[in-house]
């Protein structure tokens, strides 16, 4: 098996104030694999987002901090750069694209500017060759009059033009991992369809390995080589797409698949999930999902399960498999 | 006379486009541009649509929190439309709304029970005793504790702010609720729990419910009777199974085509629509979705096609049929 692109040990990310500690990420162990995308599923709280902001260490400071773990990208550990040697990673190695277009993008420079930023960054290029480059990049993911967009500002772009230019920003200069977090939930299901395929041309196209954090467990069967459950700061089960879809073991997961409403069959019942995610600042001691889970027994509340290994590549964190 | 609960008839809303510095009016934006249809006692009509389809403000306009331009809202019989002061706040209290953002929906200087308790108190309802007692027995059937009334919103989780937001909605004993993404911000374990309530609280006080979603499945789930919105119109209308079963308008097909079951499919064909929706200020001529549409005719162009029996109750808005 081939070297892991991105390998993340035992992570740790936590928001420490006077009188709390909130474990947002609780000790995740994740590998990506060139080329590969792997989807990280979760509901809010779960921890997804803090670990794409502990990869590219944009954790919000001061109070939030990586308590311990390392995070390995092509034999470097992440987390030992300096903060300038981190800034020659971002944008060039590793690239994230976010939920919101409008937030993301400068509202106040042109398209061409802020695609052009990051090739005089990293490429040393000239304006003229970067602006090049930036039409080139517009035209690959699809956008129209690209030549003339570059000169345009994002409010005069719709939600699905302004996340392609986000994605031509992303990959101008054609990182190795891409991180999206939650890329389509802003955008309507038609404008979805366009951006997911996109995103799995710019994986076959540059051979980019795509993180996926989402919420959405469609978007998952549709995207996912390798899928990655989080619940309440912890990975819960880890699987390639088709064995997690096909036998999902843990009973978040499967209570999860079974609480989603279908576009294919008229449901009678829907299951529902009773209770609530865990307060990250006081986590139970035992399984931190014992108390919502539908076959919980008494020890579960009492030891923390561990993450193994119960068949090829499918990790379970739970002691009742 | 028909024994539809609500009917409405080539209902439009046209907002004006002003310029200059005397708002002189230039144009309009076309939201919705002549919608028919009816929703009959217990039954529940979902209405999907993309952003900019016009499904909330047909919802608002049905509130008659906004005015009409032109057609006719029948609620009961009555006609509504036009109704004023103190007739319109006596039908008032038969059609309630519930919203999407629960933190943004509920006043966070009120106590639970002021919330919950203001439509009695408006209406001079009960006094006193009964409206605590009231405001208890409601949260009770919302799933939450009669002590939790002296609490403010900030102290819920977003679910559980959506139950009092439904509370709220009950608190008149409604005929009609018009939920407008009521599920859509939250997570799919609660949003779950939701859709169960909803659907206890139907068959409890026999409501019904005009549900507006762009969520394909959660509008499935819940609906007996769906609706499909493009540009200010109701393009195909259908009890639940067949449309989803069989749709008809190529728009319709487009929209469960692009949408994403937590399934693996392999590499199945989408059908994926090309481009945005055009602009409500300048909808094209003919069919609205002829700009899109992979079957589009040449009368497709010039002229705008009505809606139509195709299959027992069965309507769609296409030259195709």
């Amino acid at each position: 098996m081939s070297e892991p692109l991105l390998s993340i040990r035992d992570l740790k990310t936590y928001f420490i104030s006077k009188d709390t500690e909130v474990h947002a990420v609780d000790g995740i162990d994740i590998d990506v694999l060139k080329g590969q995308i792997v989807c990280i599923v979760g509901e809010s709280g779960s921890g997804k987002s803090m670990t794409s902001l502990s990869i590219m260490r944009l954790v919000p400071k001061p109070r939030g901090k990586i308590i311990s773990g390392e995070i390995v990208l092509d034999g470097i550990n992440l987390l030992e750069l300096s903060e300038n040697q981190m800034t020659e990673v971002r944008g060039n190695e590793i690239s994230m694209i976010f939920q919101e277009p409008m937030t993301a993008l400068n509202p106040v420079l042109t398209i061409g500017d802020q695609i052009t930023e990051v090739l005089l960054r990293h490429r040393k290029m000239n304006r003229k060759d970067a602006l090049a480059r930036a039409i080139e990049m517009l035209k690959f993911v699809g956008v129209p009059r690209a030549d003339q967009i570059v000169r345009e500002y994002p409010h005069q772009l719709s939600g699905g033009l302004r996340q392609r230019v986000m994605i031509a920003m992303a990959m101008v200069c054609e990182p190795k991992l891409l991180i999206a977090d939650e890329p389509t939930t802003a955008l309507d299901v038609t404008i979805q369809a366009q951006v997911l395929d996109l995103m799995r041309k710019m994986r076959s196209d540059f051979g980019t390995a795509i993180i996926l954090i989402t919420h959405d467990l469609g978007v998952v069967a549709d995207m996912a080589d390798h899928v990655v459950v989080m619940y309440a700061g912890q990975v819960v089960e880890s699987a390639n797409a088709d064995d997690l879809f096909e036998e999902p073991k843990h009973p978040y997961t499967k209570a999860l698949l079974q609480s989603i409403p279908s576009i294919e069959k008229d449901l009678d019942v829907l299951y529902s999930i009773p209770g609530t995610v865990p307060d990250a600042a006081a986590f139970p001691v035992g399984c931190r999902f014992a108390e919502r889970c539908p076959v919980a027994q008494e020890s579960c509340s009492q030891r923390m399960p561990t993450l193994r290994e119960i068949s090829t590549n499918h990790f379970v964190r739970c002691d009742l498999l | 006379m028909t024994d539809h609960l609500l009917e409405v008839k080539e209902l439009k809303k046209y907002f004006p486009i002003t310029a200059g510095v005397m708002k002189r009016t230039v144009g309009h934006v076309k939201a919705v541009d002549g919608v028919s249809f009816f929703v009959d006692p217990g039954e529940t009509l979902g209405i999907v649509g993309e952003s900019g389809c016009g499904k909330s403000t047909t919802g608002r306009m049905i509130m008659r929190v906004l005015d009409s331009t032109a057609g006719s809202i029948y609620f009961d019989g009555e006609n509504i439309t036009r109704l004023h002061g103190r007739k319109l706040r006596r039908i008032r209290t038969k059609f309630q709304m519930v919203f999407q953002d629960p933190y943004a929906s509920l006043n966070p200087k009120m106590t639970i029970r002021e919330v919950i308790s203001e439509p009695l108190v408006v209406n001079k309802m009960l006094s006193g005793r009964q409206v605590v007692d009231r405001v208890a027995t409601l949260l009770e059937t919302v799933g939450l504790r009669p002590d939790d009334m002296m609490r403010y919103p900030h102290e819920f989780s977003g679910g559980q702010r959506q139950r009092i937001g439904i509370a709220r909605a009950l608190t008149l004993n409604p005929k009609l609720v018009v939920a407008d993404e009521a599920v859509s911000a939250l997570d799919v374990s609660i949003q779950s729990q939701i859709l169960n309530l909803m659907v206890d609280l139907k068959h409890q006080f026999n409501l019904s419910y005009i549900f507006i979603s762009h969520n394909l499945a959660v509008v499935r789930h819940i609906s007996d009777r769906v609706g499909v919105m493009y540009l200010g119109h109701m393009v195909e209308i259908s009890p639940k199974t067949d449309l989803y079963d069989n749709p008809l308008h190529p728009y319709t097909q487009a929209l469960l085509s692009a949408a994403l079951e937590p399934k693996r499919k392999g590499q199945r064909q989408r059908m994926i629509l090309r481009g945005d929706v055009p602009s409500p200020a300048n909808p094209p001529a003919g069919c609205p979705f002829h700009t899109r549409c992979p079957q589009a005719i040449e009368q497709c162009r010039t002229q705008r096609p009505v809606l139509q029996q195709v299959r027992p109750a069965h309507f769609v808005a296409c030259h195709l049929y």
